[in-house]
């Protein structure tokens, strides 16, 4: 079966944001961008699908700017097979990607999609589940383990008591949590053979999907700054201080 | 206005966390209705119905709705939504799970994780690992919204909604429930405890952690850890505090051999008072920290221990 992956471009994870002055944004000029984390898990998932003879075929897809195409590349060097580049400027919200990638679904019926469990920048944790939702697919969300058995595949989910496992009738979605896996770096003959990867430049008319969203960005703010504390310096002075002016003891 | 929450669930009972939604909900303003959907909820309805501000507790009580599987939910929600101008969920790994899919089936956006209700429509949220706060206005006719419950206090427990059964029952045959491992604990949820204390890859080891339970158990604190002593194998992931794992904002939150990388102060800065135990004088978590202890902490925590 195929195996499409979503990927992601962003801030690099390590990277101290700014505010941009005017408050419209965070400033991303001159920044290190990077794959989104939860996306470099879901390529690597995807790709040990393929090396245990589950998946036949990885397609990496990403939906943005002209320069994700560094992040497919990174993909294709990865192990993905081919990608598929959907260009637009416009910032493009869970539900518009959702939507793109629904036609990429109805196109190239995949078996399996896998995503991140969220995009470290807008923080928001929908797109598979939207994507599950428009494609009519069940949904393995917070996965830390995938495990494909013939027309099912079992996914263990991080929730917040502990593991949940359940069973999934395929073709389904599944988004990916940190522990799932540990990815691998690419080899520098491997980033070489990724330029001669097919990759497919599409954009959204070609879909017949409206980018646009209804909800507006207002305002970007730093958030509340902590006042630096004081360093104590003995247990008796720490248990003093959390008695008598924290008052939280 | 109206609005409809969906009920959190732990083990058939309602969760704290639906308190905080539902306050949520009443800065927002307008009538109440809580959805309480699962099999055996009954107990979890009637707590449903002593909530203030609660008008109707509505109880989908089916099988297909045990453990609040994502695709039995998802419809459920879409046939109840119409008549509510916005649908609200605790931003639980539950309510990440299936409110997204009720927004894209009524092809409306969804606002994750919000922290304040400036209007009806207009809402706070925090962005890349809450170092910017957004500000973001909704034009669409339903808004789906997940709650941050640490944004906001619990309300009280003094109601009297009333309580009526949904007959609704979806068909579901595209996923099932195969097994549950949680993690057992006597200490408070770590998302609603009053005192967190949490351990880092300072800790050495996870045989080391036993070295918070005496100090958790004086102050009635949840232990937690950082990604990095989740990784390590220390302890469960469940634990884990920070922009992946759990967000906390406990009254006192300590952070024991816990560096404090963004992804971890993501979780846990809004914490009231931080007192920070390091042996490194420049851990970053000094930063944020309002008292700061430097020193070795396998002398500092038994000496706390003892002096509790």
């Amino acid at each position: 079966m195929k195996v499409l992956v979503a990927v992601k471009r962003v801030i690099d994870y390590n990277v101290k944001i700014r505010v941009k002055a005017d408050h419209s944004d965070v400033d991303l000029t001159n920044v290190k961008m990077a794959m989104n984390p939860f996306c470099e898990i879901a390529v690597e998932e995807a790709v040990r699908l393929k090396e245990k003879g589950v998946a036949t075929e990885v397609i990496a897809v990403s939906v943005g700017p002209k320069a994700a195409q560094e992040q497919l590349r990174t993909a294709l060097a990865l192990g993905a097979d081919r990608a598929i580049h959907i260009e637009t400027d416009e910032r493009a919200e869970s539900l518009a990607v959702a939507k793109l990638l629904a036609k990429v679904v109805e196109e190239e019926q995949p078996g399996l999609v896998v995503l991140g469990k969220q995009a470290i920048d807008t923080d928001n944790n929908q797109t598979g589940q939207m994507l599950a939702a428009l494609t009519g697919l069940p949904q393995g969300t917070f996965a830390s383990e995938v495990a494909v058995d013939g027309d099912k595949v079992n996914v263990t989910r991080e929730i917040d008591g502990g593991l949940q496992t359940i069973a999934l009738t395929l073709p389904a979605i599944v988004t990916t949590d940190l522990r799932l896996n540990e990815p691998r770096y690419a080899k520098l003959p491997d980033i070489m053979k990724a330029k001669k990867k097919p990759l497919d430049v599409k954009t959204p008319a070609d879909y017949g999907v409206e980018v646009a969203s209804k909800v507006s960005l207002l305002k970007v703010e730093s958030p509340a700054e902590r006042k630096g504390g004081v360093k104590v310096a003995s247990v008796d002075e720490l248990i003093d201080k959390l008695k008598n002016e924290a008052k939280v003891l | 206005m109206s609005i409809l929450v969906l009920a959190d669930l732990h083990e058939g009972q309602l969760a704290g966390a639906t308190a905080h939604v539902v306050a949520a909900a009443q800065a927002i303003g307008g009538d109440i209705d809580v959805l309480v959907a699962g099999e055996g909820v009954q107990a979890a309805a009637e707590a449903a119905a002593k909530l203030d501000g609660v008008s109707k507790v509505r109880v989908a009580d089916n099988a297909v709705y045990a453990h609040q599987l994502a695709e039995p939910m998802g419809a459920l929600l879409v046939e109840l939504a119409d008549g509510y101008t916005h649908v609200l969920a605790s931003a639980s790994t539950t309510g990440k799970n299936v409110l997204p899919r009720l927004a894209a089936l009524k092809d409306v956006s969804q606002l994750s994780d919000v922290i304040a209700v400036d209007s009806a429509d207009t809402f706070k949220r925090p962005i890349y690992a809450g170092n910017a706060i957004a500000t973001v206005k909704s034009d669409d006719a339903l808004k789906v919204i997940t709650v941050r419950s640490t944004g906001f206090d619990a309300v009280g427990t003094s109601g009297s909604a009333t309580i009526e059964a949904v007959d609704t029952v979806v068909e579901n045959s595209q996923s099932s429930f195969v097994k549950e491992e949680l993690a057992q604990s006597d200490r408070p949820e770590l998302g609603g405890a009053k005192v967190v204390i949490s351990g880092g890859r300072g800790m050495g080891n996870g045989e080391n952690f036993k070295l918070l339970d005496g100090i958790a158990d004086k102050l009635g604190a949840a232990i937690g850890a950082s990604r990095a002593a989740v990784d390590a194998g220390f302890v469960p992931n469940d634990m884990q505090v920070g922009q992946t794992g759990k967000i906390v904002a406990p009254d006192l939150y300590i952070a024991v051999g816990i560096s404090g990388a963004i992804q971890h102060l993501a979780g846990m800065k809004d914490s009231k008072v931080i007192v920070a135990i390091n042996k490194d004088d420049e851990a970053p978590i000094f930063q944020v920290a309002d008292y700061g202890l430097v020193g070795d902490l396998f002398e500092i925590l038994p000496e706390l221990e003892s002096k509790l």
